[in-house]
């Protein structure tokens, strides 16, 4: 370097060129130091994302039938029942009320599976586990609704019976 | 009889004549009476057989009111509703007055002021709730057969759990509570061996053993067999 004076200055001159021209090129909004650009959400209903399912929608939940083949493995077997009605409290399981290994011979229904026992820590309880508490949360019902997108999802090979 | 003299006024009537006419205005009265007495009562009791009634308290109105108008007896697809006193009145006019003297302590608890919150509502609530399904069992849920018929249950429009379990229970000699319990309600504690004790409805409440008769065992231990596979 022969004359450092010079390169720093013309370097300094060059950085402050380019806070300048970056400064005036950000959108104003980014300025504000926290905020970043809101992201339009979308449903697929078309509906606002808060929005509650529409009542009156024509569609029906499913009759009572068999127990649902799976579709993929660990799949969370379908309530093919309605659950209408049904609440999982504090107080009481409704669920549980028929898929217990108390209850399930009088009513039945298909046991709860044995890992269920579980806790998240590994231990082994003689009932299902907090973490398998709410019922809802993996196993769901079904109505006639047409699916939102098309797709080409088919099920695994070794669990297709035919 | 009245006699009457020639200017057209009444004579004097006898004794007997007297004595006659005073029996006919008081049976007279007391037949006019008894009606106001009677029709009063019985407007009173139909008074307080109206939801309105029902829930003008606010115990019920906070509580159990809420509660039920998120179910099928308070909104359907046909618009035919129950109201309170078509699950809690008997219909049949001496059991109906029975329960109405039982009602009337449950209003001095009110008055006393002993169930004036949901915490305390919902305190009393098992207790409340072991003696409603106690009175219905008793009464073979007399209530809910009021509008339920089993005889004409058609089991082929019934869903298939429906129909097994109505088919199997009712044989057994179950009554609709035994199956049906939370119908209108939240349910209060109910023991389900799940986590800690909640000192709530012991199972041999909440699912009452029934004598069985002898061809019955058979069904459940087939369920089991088919069951135990789909289960993972
Ligand atoms: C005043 C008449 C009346 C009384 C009393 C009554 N119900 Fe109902 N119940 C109905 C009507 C009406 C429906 C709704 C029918 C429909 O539209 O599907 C119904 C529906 C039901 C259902 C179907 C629930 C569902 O989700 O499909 C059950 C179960 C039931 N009642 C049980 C009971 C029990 C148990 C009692 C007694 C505690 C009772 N009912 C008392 C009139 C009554
Ligand atoms: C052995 C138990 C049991 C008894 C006893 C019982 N039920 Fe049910 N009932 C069920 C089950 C299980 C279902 C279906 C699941 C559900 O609705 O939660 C059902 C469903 C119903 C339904 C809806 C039917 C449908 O498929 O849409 C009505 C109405 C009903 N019960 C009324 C009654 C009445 C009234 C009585 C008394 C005469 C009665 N049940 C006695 C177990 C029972
Ligand atoms: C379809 C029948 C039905 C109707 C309609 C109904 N109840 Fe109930 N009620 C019950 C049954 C059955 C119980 C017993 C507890 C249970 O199974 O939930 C009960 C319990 C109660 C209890 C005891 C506390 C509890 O939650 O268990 C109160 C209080 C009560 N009902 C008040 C009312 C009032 C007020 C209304 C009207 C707004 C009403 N009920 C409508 C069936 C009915």
């Amino acid at each position: 370097m022969k004359n450092p004076t010079r390169t720093s200055r013309s370097r300094t001159l060059a950085i402050l060129l380019a806070l300048g021209l970056g400064l005036t090129s950000l959108p104003p909004a980014a300025l504000a130091l926290d905020a970043p650009a809101p992201v339009k959400l979308q449903s697929l209903r078309g509906a606002e994302i808060q929005a509650m399912d529409p009542e009156g929608d024509g569609t029906r939940n499913d009759k009572d039938r068999p127990p649902i083949p799976r579709d993929f493995v660990q799949q969370p077997p379908l309530i093919p029942h309605s659950v209408k009605g049904y609440a999982i409290t504090k107080n009481f399981n409704k669920c549980m009320d028929c898929h217990s290994w108390t209850r399930y011979k009088e009513t039945g229904a298909t046991k709860v599976s044995i890992t269920h026992f579980k806790t998240r820590d590994g231990q082994e309880l003689d009932s299902i586990s907090p973490r398998r508490y709410f019922c809802s949360q993996c196993h769901i019902p079904q109505s006639d609704a047409k699916p939102l997108v098309n797709n080409t999802f088919r099920r695994a090979e070794g669990l297709s019976s035919k | 009889m009245a006699k009457f003299n020639e200017d057209g006024f009444r004579e004097p009537a006898n004794f007997t004549d007297r004595i006659r006419l005073a029996g006919i205005g008081f049976i007279g009265m007391v037949f006019v009476a008894g009606i106001i007495v009677w029709g009063g009562f019985n407007t009173v009791l139909e008074l307080t057989n109206r939801e309105e009634f029902c829930i003008s308290c606010h115990e019920m109105n906070d509580n159990v009111f809420q509660e039920y108008r998120n179910t099928i007896h308070y909104s359907n697809r046909s618009g035919v509703r129950a109201t309170c006193p078509d699950c809690h009145v008997p219909k049949e006019w001496g059991h109906k007055i029975i329960r109405k003297i039982q009602a009337s302590n449950e209003v001095l608890h009110k008055v006393l002021g002993s169930i004036d919150t949901p915490e305390k509502f919902n305190a009393k609530r098992l207790k409340l709730a072991e003696n409603e399904w106690a009175r219905m069992r008793k009464t073979d849920s007399r209530e809910c057969r009021n509008c339920h018929h089993f005889e004409y249950f058609d089991y082929a429009e019934q869903g298939r759990r429906s129909a097994k379990m109505h088919q199997t229970g009712l044989n057994e000699g179950k009554t609709c509570i035994d199956c049906h319990k939370g119908i209108a309600h939240t349910l209060p504690e109910v023991e389900q061996g799940i986590g800690a004790d909640k000192h709530g409805a012991a199972p041999e409440v909440f699912h009452p053993e029934t004598k069985q008769p002898a061809t019955a065992p058979a069904e459940p231990a087939k369920a089991t067999a088919t069951q135990d596979t789909t289960a993972k």
